[in-house]
This record gives structure tokens, sequence and C-alpha cells, in this order.
């Protein structure tokens, strides 16, 4: 019987009283208090075998040896295990063949977004829409070729690298440093400008045109169109990678432009490349 | 600190209640009700639901892995989850209604601890023998014949254990396929686990703690208090009408006579006639008890009976007490059936208005807009469509806006795409706006996202907004 409420018989108290309730000192069930025993003596035991206890340089590390960052290496090695059969699979799928295949596509493109966060996406941003100087990923343009195969030459060996001999390089010359005039570099500027704004001087683009054929036509193509075996771009279209205002276009062609990006042949292994370039393709641009 | 030398003991043994056979009314009731909650337990997850090639064929099934909920005909994805609120505000509010018109009738005749223990307490009484025969055993000392009962009974409690957690795990994986493996060492690990941890709550719980756990472990004692009101029916003892009791024979001028028969039927193992208390679950075994020894001695029934506190005062004057449904309908039942039954009510209308095919677009907005290389203006939205048929199909997605915007779908140059049966397929969809037309040029412009499945009427549309250049 749990408890014995004896009209007759006073039940012993704690001898506390708040506002005349009084508190029963009724003894505990022995399960109750076997049971807080036993989770002392678990809470022993587990000091023993795991870490537990605080130290100014980590914890004690209990005789089990377990640590959360050995299960966390363990889970990523498996993790790797799982997708080593994938990985070969998409090394040895024709680049252009992997959007065909559904299962390897969305494995590519999952693994290849979290690729480009982690290396890519310090320059080219997290939703791969570029800055000053840093393609946009996403749109139509392409300074180098739009195709998966070119994306993922272009991953493999960067631009302009100099450590990286099979790298994508190209020079346009600084036509300010005594080549060009101040007021043949405006006119060109114009020009250029001209391609693609209503408001530009006609007189001045008509002798900046002059200048372009002559100077620039050879690699930005005569209706500069651009040449991605050069990496020139198109300077006809709406995409600006440093910017296509006056000013800017007068700096680029004094000064020249030379971005850079690093060759990750050696930093990543086949598979991840092909699976950013996979990713990069799906983007929105790829050709 | 000295504690004074008569202090109570600090723990003591828990005393076995050895409750005695009995039958009447609530008994009888109490069968049925176990009948029908252990035959639901135990049966359910074997009813077969037939829903076509693609999706399980359990009528009740929880399918974590996919993210499933099946109930016969219905089927709830993880964005429906709703429904399952509102089932638990249900089943709250109802709690609330049953508990204020009739006091603990849930821990009485329906919670898995008293309807597992009524169990177990059935099985002691078959191999060991009612109340008299228990106690002798429980008093004699060990010997082969206490030994070979206990063991019979401990075996018998393992195996409806066993069959109890057992069950639970049928509710998630398919039951024939789950007990085979179980059987065959194939099933996950999870399954033994839940087997394992529930067979021994089950055993402990039922065979051994019993009323401990309503008397130590479960909160719902502690909480009912604030529920009942003075007419909410409750299990108790008439003591104008008993006292003072005595035996027949010492002429007392009380009904009760004092037999034991209520104490002794009791599976909390307390008197009712020292009034309600926190260990009562309203069984109502001590009303069926008592009113059989009225019965014998001749005296009206119901001396222990289903009484409201705001008779009390009637019945003492000698009147006798209004009945019962005047106690259970009143303002609060009807508030708690109200809100109860709107609830019902709202979940029947999401539940009928709901459509096998939804979708929701998220916009990207890292960046807002691309402008293309012609000067065209591109959106792009993320576009999750769910499939909630059991056939795969073909859908197609279009744009209305106030504005000219084209769409295309990345991957394909189509714009249908087939969804597979009951999944959700994810489809990057690309909203253009030509060079300085409007939508290019704006901030915003309102667009409207369609999925329609041509085989069907069925269509769906989200509303989202595409970005210009414009500031």
């Amino acid at each position: 019987m749990a408890r014995k409420l004896d009209k007759t018989e006073e039940m012993p108290t704690t001898g506390h009283e708040w506002d005349g309730i009084r508190e029963y000192d009724t003894p505990m069930p022995r399960w109750w208090i076997l049971t807080f025993y036993g989770t002392i003596i678990f809470s022993v035991i587990y000091v023993i075998l795991y870490p537990a206890i605080p130290l100014v340089n980590g914890a004690t590390p209990g005789i089990l040896g377990y640590s959360t960052r050995a299960e966390v290496a363990e889970e990523i090695a498996a993790f790797r295990d799982a997708n080593a059969a994938l990985d070969e699979q998409l090394v040895e799928t024709e680049l252009t063949a992997i959007a065909d295949d559904a299962d390897l596509n969305r494995y590519a493109t999952a693994g290849g977004a979290a690729i480009f966060k982690t290396y890519c996406a310090q320059c080219h941003g997290a939703g791969a829409a570029g800055a000053v100087g840093y393609p946009n990923l996403l749109d139509d343009a392409w300074l180098w070729g739009g195709d998966i195969e070119n994306i993922h030459q272009t991953i493999s060996h960067g631009i302009r690298s100099d450590t990286d001999f099979d790298t994508r390089f190209s020079e346009m010359p600084a036509f300010g440093d005594n080549y060009l005039s101040d007021e043949e570099i405006t006119a060109v500027a114009e020009y250029v400008y001209s391609l693609t704004n209503d408001d530009a001087d006609a007189t001045l683009a008509a002798a900046g045109a002059e200048t372009f054929v002559n100077e620039c036509s050879a690699c930005h193509g005569e209706n500069a169109e651009g040449n991605i075996d050069l990496g020139a771009p198109n300077l006809a279209d709406a995409i600006w990678l440093y910017g296509g205002d006056r000013e800017t276009l007068i700096e680029t062609i004094t000064y020249s432009r030379a971005g850079m990006m690093p060759p990750w042949v050696d930093r990543l292994t086949e598979a991840q490349i092909r699976q950013v370039s996979a990713y990069v393709h799906q983007l929105g641009g790829g050709e | 600190m000295s504690a004074p030398s008569d202090a109570p003991k600090l723990y003591e043994a828990q005393e076995p209640v050895f409750p005695r056979r009995v039958s009447g009314y609530f008994r009888t009731l109490k069968w049925w009700i176990m009948g029908i909650t252990l035959g639901i337990y135990y049966l359910t997850p074997w009813i077969r639901w037939d829903r076509g090639p693609n999706l399980p064929d359990q009528a009740v099934l929880v399918d974590m892995a996919n993210r499933r909920f099946f109930f016969f005909w219905i089927e709830i994805w993880p964005h429906e989850f709703y429904f399952v609120a509102g089932l638990l505000i249900m089943a709250g509010l109802g709690l609330f209604l049953f508990t204020s018109a009739l006091g603990r009738v849930w821990c009485g005749y329906s919670c898995p601890q008293t309807v597992w223990t009524d169990l177990f307490i059935l099985v002691e009484r078959w191999i060991e023998g009612d109340r008299n025969a228990r106690l002798r055993l429980w008093n004699a000392p060990w010997s082969a014949k206490k030994a070979r009962l206990r063991v019979t009974k401990w075996t018998v409690w393992m195996l409806i254990a066993i069959a109890t957690g057992g069950a639970w795990v049928f509710y998630f994986a398919d039951a024939p396929t789950l007990l085979v493996q179980l059987f065959t060492g194939q099933a996950p690990f999870v399954a033994y686990g839940s087997v394992a941890v529930l067979t021994a709550t089950t055993f402990i719980f039922g065979g051994f703690l019993r009323e401990q756990v309503c008397i130590y472990m479960c909160p719902w004692p502690r909480i009912q208090a604030a529920m009942m009101d003075e007419d909410t029916l409750t299990v108790a003892y008439r003591d104008w009408r008993g006292e003072p009791r005595g035996k027949k024979h010492e002429n007392t001028t009380g009904d009760c006579i004092d037999c034991m028969a209520c104490v002794n039927v009791c599976p909390q193992g307390i008197d009712i006639r020292d009034g309600q208390q926190l260990e009562c679950i309203t069984c109502a075994l001590c009303i069926d008890a008592c009113d059989d020894i009225m019965a014998k001695i001749g005296k009206p029934r119901g001396l222990i009976d289903y009484c409201t506190l705001a008779d009390e005062g009637r019945e003492r004057a000698g009147e006798p007490p209004r009945p019962a449904w005047k106690h259970i309908v009143r303002p609060r039942t009807i508030v708690y059936t109200a809100l109860w039954t709107l609830v019902g009510v709202g979940l029947l209308v999401a539940l009928f208005i709901r459509t096998d095919l939804t979708m929701s677009v998220a916009p990207v907005r890292n960046p807002t807009f691309v402008t293309m290389s012609d000067g065209t203006i591109r959106n792009t939205y993320e576009v999750r469509l769910r499939n909630q048929t059991g056939a795969p199909r073909e859908l197609h997605l279009s744009v209305t806006s106030p504005e000219v915007l084209r769409i295309e779908l990345e991957g394909t140059p189509e714009l249908s795409i087939e969804v597979p049966a009951d999944s959700t397929y994810n489809q990057r969809v690309y909203l253009y706006a030509r060079p300085g037309s409007p939508a290019a040029e704006a901030a915003r412009t309102d667009a409207r996202i369609w999925v329609e499945d041509p085989g069907s009427t069925t269509r769906a549309y989200s509303d989202t907004i595409f970005h210009g250049s414009g500031e």
C-alpha cells in the first residue's frame, strides 16, 4: 500500500510549514533509491570509460579511447568508400555524357556544389555570380569556352598560372605604355563604348574604329565578337568583366588586364574536378 | 543538524498489491475495452491496403526512411505534418473533455499501463490463483512449486512483453517482411533495440512496478487535479450512508460492513473510503465489489459509486443525486467539445481540399538576376514538385505574369518533366525577360509559376517575384 491515510494516526512531516501547509515526510520507494544509486554507479563507469573531466588542455581521455573527432573521420572515410564506385564511374565517363546519366549527374552536381563553395566561392561568389574581375559563371558569356570540356580544362590548369604549363595563357598589351597616345586610347574606348551604347560620340567613335581594326581586332575580332581560343572577351555584348563605362575602358586599354586563376589539378582529384565542372556547366550558362 | 530519533525511514520496500478477482458492470466494460485496445494494437500492422505497385500495401505505416505516413486511404507527407499536430491537439482536448467530465477515466480504462497491468494480473491469477492463494504463495518459503509457478508466470509475461515490443516495430516497416527478418537475424539493429527496450518496459512496468508507475512516474495524476471540478464524476464512497461502519451483527447504523472488498480488489492498493486520493485511477472495480456485497446483504447498490462533489450536500440532506448527464453537459465540457469538433472539422476540410500535386518555388537570390550576353535578364527558381500519387506523371510547367516572361527548364529543352510516383522532384526553372522590356527594367514583377498534369485537370501554382535590373 502506497500510503496509509489513517485519520487517527498522524503522518510524519518534515516540520516545514508554509501558511499552514505542511510537508509530508514519507519514505521514498526502494526501487526509486536503487535507481538513483544505479545512475551514480553508471556515471562513475562512464567517467572511467569515456572522455569526461575537462582539463586545461582537452579532457580525460577515458580508457576506451573514444573521440568524436575520430568518429567523424571514420564516417568521412566510410562515405569516401561508399562513393568510390561512383567516383570511378565519373572519371571513366565521357565529360559530355555525364549529364545523360541522371544518377551520376546528380552525384556530380551535388558534390560539385560542395566543392565549389569550398574552393571557388572565394572569387566567384557562393552563388557563382562572380565580381569585378572574377567572371560570372551563371551567364552565357565564356572567356575560354563554356562547354563542359573547356570548363574542365580551365579548372584543371587555371588561367595564366605560372606553375602549370598547360594553363590557358594570353596577354593583352598595355597600350598606354608609349604605344598609343592618350587621344587614340580615348577614341578606341569611345568606339568600344559605342558598340553597346546609344549615347556615344559618333565622330570620336569613328576615329577609334580605325585604331580598333589595326590594334585590337587580331584578338577581339573585327566585329569585337571576341575569341575564346585567346580568352579575348566579346566587347559587343552586355557583359563586362571589369566594367563597360568609358573610364574603365580607358583604364583597361591603357594598363591591360590579366586575371589569374590557380590550376586545381594538383589540389583536387580528377573526380572532384569533374564534379565541379558538371556543377558549373549546369548553372545556367553551360554550352 | 541531528535527526530526531523517530525520523521516518529514508526508503521502504514496495508493498505488493494482490487485487482480488471481481465481476460486475465495470469489470465487464474493462474487459471489452482491454480486448478492443489490445486487438487494435497487435493486429493493426497486419491489415493490408492496396495502393498500387509503387506504394506499400500496409494499412498503417510510419515510413521514417521515406518520410511518409500511411493511414488506410490517407497518405501524409512531411509538409502535411499539421495533420499530426491537429490530431495531437484533438487528443489533448479530448483528454481535457473526458477528465473534466469523468475524472481519470483515461487512467482507469484505456491507459496502456492500466491495460497491460490488467492483462498481467489476469495471467498472474490464472497461474497462481486469486488473491488469497497469491498472498499465501508470496509469504511461503521458496519451494519447487513456488519456483515453478513464478517461472511459468514470468515466462508468459515475457512472451506478452516480447509480443508488445515486437508489435511496435511493425508500425514502422512492412510487418510480414520484418517478422521474417526479426527471426532470421536480418532486421536492422534499431528494430531489435526497440523490441528489447519495449519488452523490458512492458515486462517491468506491467509485472512489477504497476501502481508505482501511476503514483511516482506519471505526471498525469498531478495535472488532472487542475481539470476536475465539483461536477466531475469520480469514484467515491458515500460516507454519509456507510458510516459508522461495522460488522452487521455489531448493530451499527451505516451500510458499510467493513468487509474490505473494495480494498481487496483495488489494483492501486488503496482504500477508497479515505476519499479521493492521488493513487486512485478510477478503474471502478471497487464499485463492482461493493455492489456485489450490497446485493448480498440486501442493501441498495452504490455505496461506492461515480459521484460528484456538487451532489454531496444534496445527498447528505437526503435528496437523490442529480442524473449524471446533467453533470456531464455543462459549459466547460461544451466548450471542450466545441473546440475538439472545430479542430476535427478543420482537419477534415483540409484533408478533402488537399491536392495530390503541389509545388513550392524558391527564387534564387544570390544573385537575384543574371544579365545574359544579349542583355536578356534571367531569374532562377528552385522548384519542388510533389507528385503525391502512386503513379509517375508527366508534368507541364508554365508562367503567367502581367509582363512578358519566358520560361525554360534546366537540363531539358522541353517544358514537361516526368516526376516519379510518390516523390518530390527538384527542377531548376529559368524565367527570361527580353532586353529593355518592362519586366527587365523594373525592380520587381509578379510572376506565377504553374504546374499541371495534362493527363488530368489537376494543376497548382505558386506566386513568386521576377527581379529586373531596375532599382
